[in-house]
């Protein structure tokens, strides 16, 4: 059955609360998820109080601010820090999105919480393994397929039809919206989830496209394709403000499309 | 016993799996045309319910023996099993992992959908037919 409970393994525990910054006025509380594999035990929660005089407005800024100044066992992915690159994808404040987009001020809490994304092993502290998420991104083979001879200079796309991968391109691949979806906890083994939904319906649309057919063809599945009910947790998440269910939707009307 | 040697097959054979299955849409689409017929249909069961509550059997009986009363309520009937049969195996599909467990739930799933189903067609031509049987 689908398991409620964290396995006693991954139960956390309360753990070392870091002392304040010396003649800091302006402190911010953060409660972050730690976990190594080598000390073999429990996940704990730490306390750590940053300088907010001292450390810039991004939640991106005041972990860095922590792994630099306080403790730099601290273990998350970063790189662009501007939202781009999907590195820092995180639960914050029980959301999943990307400490660098999200102002500490906008959590609006005296207490910042952070975990790594949900349902995804942890190889440690904030940084979940993406293995099987990046494999399933490639079974939708996200690429240009075509049967007829290359042209000499580009393919040719109307702005109409460029239009139509507009919501669609922009996804960065940061896993905020399969991680945060219900169907891909219970079956993240069998279903596709919305990242790799959203990016197959992007490859089924493009007008320059001609496997179209072969497309539909592999996501025809009860479970690839429709364990999606529709919940919206990944539009609600989704960082860069993009809708993978509406484009999972689309993918539905397609197969329906061709049947009736 | 030893622990279970963990699987070195790629994480690009795991997601493919058995491959897909080829359907699913048939049953995407059911779900949905049955969720339509519903909607008028159950409307009807309470309205008819509604007319016979209070009357005595010989009332309520003459009622569903109302040929456009019958259909409706036989009607209802297919479409409302059919929808909870496929509902509830999305349900089973979506929470039971264990193989076993899933295939056996499946199965009961399947075959109390169709009890229910011609247990209340059964009741419904009774008593509508009741003055031929």
């Amino acid at each position: 059955m689908a398991q409620f409970n964290l396995p006693k393994g991954s139960q956390y525990t309360e753990g070392k609360t870091w002392p304040k910054p010396a003649g800091a006025k302006n402190v911010q509380e953060f409660r972050i998820y730690r976990w190594n594999e080598d000390d073999g035990a429990n996940p704990r929660i730490d306390t750590y109080y940053v300088d907010r005089d001292d450390c810039g407005p991004m939640v991106l800024d005041a972990l860095l601010w922590i792994k630099n100044k306080i403790d730099p066992t601290l273990t998350f992915r970063r790189s662009c820090r501007e939202g781009i690159c999907g590195s820092c994808a995180m639960n914050i404040m029980g959301q999943n999105t990307l400490a660098c987009t999200l102002g500490i001020d906008d959590c609006k809490s005296a207490q910042v919480k952070i975990y790594p994304l949900p349902h995804m092993p942890v190889l440690k502290d904030l940084v979940p393994d993406l293995t099987s998420f990046f494999a399933q991104h490639a079974a939708i083979e996200p690429w240009l397929q075509t049967e007829t001879p290359s042209p000499e200079k580009e393919w040719r796309q109307t702005p109409e039809d460029r239009a139509r991968l507009d919501g669609l391109y922009e996804c960065i691949l940061c896993a905020c919206c399969t991680t945060s979806c219900p169907s891909y906890w219970w079956n993240g083994d069998r279903f596709l989830g919305p990242a790799a939904l959203l990016q197959a319906y992007r490859w089924l649309i493009d007008s320059r496209d001609e496997n179209t057919g072969e497309r539909l063809d592999s996501l025809h599945d009860p479970f690839r394709l429709y364990r999606c009910h529709t919940i919206m947790n990944c539009a609600n998440t989704c960082p860069k403000g993009l809708n993978p269910a509406k484009a999972i939707a689309e993918i539905k009307k397609m197969m329906v499309a061709r049947e009736v | 016993m030893a622990e279970p040697r963990p699987s070195i097959r790629t994480a690009r054979a795991r997601i493919s799996g058995l491959g897909p299955a080829h359907h699913g849409t048939r049953e995407w689409w059911m779900h949905r045309v049955t969720a339509v017929a519903n909607v008028p249909l159950v409307l009807a069961f309470v309205v008819i319910v509604a007319m016979m509550a209070g009357r005595p059997y010989p009332e309520a009986a003459a009622l569903v023996s109302h040929p456009l009363v019958a259909i409706l309520l036989i009607l209802g009937v297919l479409s409302v099993t059919n929808h909870m049969r496929m509902g509830l195996q999305i349900v089973i599909e979506d929470y039971v992992h264990d193989k076993g467990l899933r295939i056996a739930a499946v199965i009961a799933n399947n075959f109390y959908c169709v009890v229910v189903a011609v247990a209340c067609l059964y009741a419904i031509v009774r008593v509508s037919l009741r003055a031929f049987v």
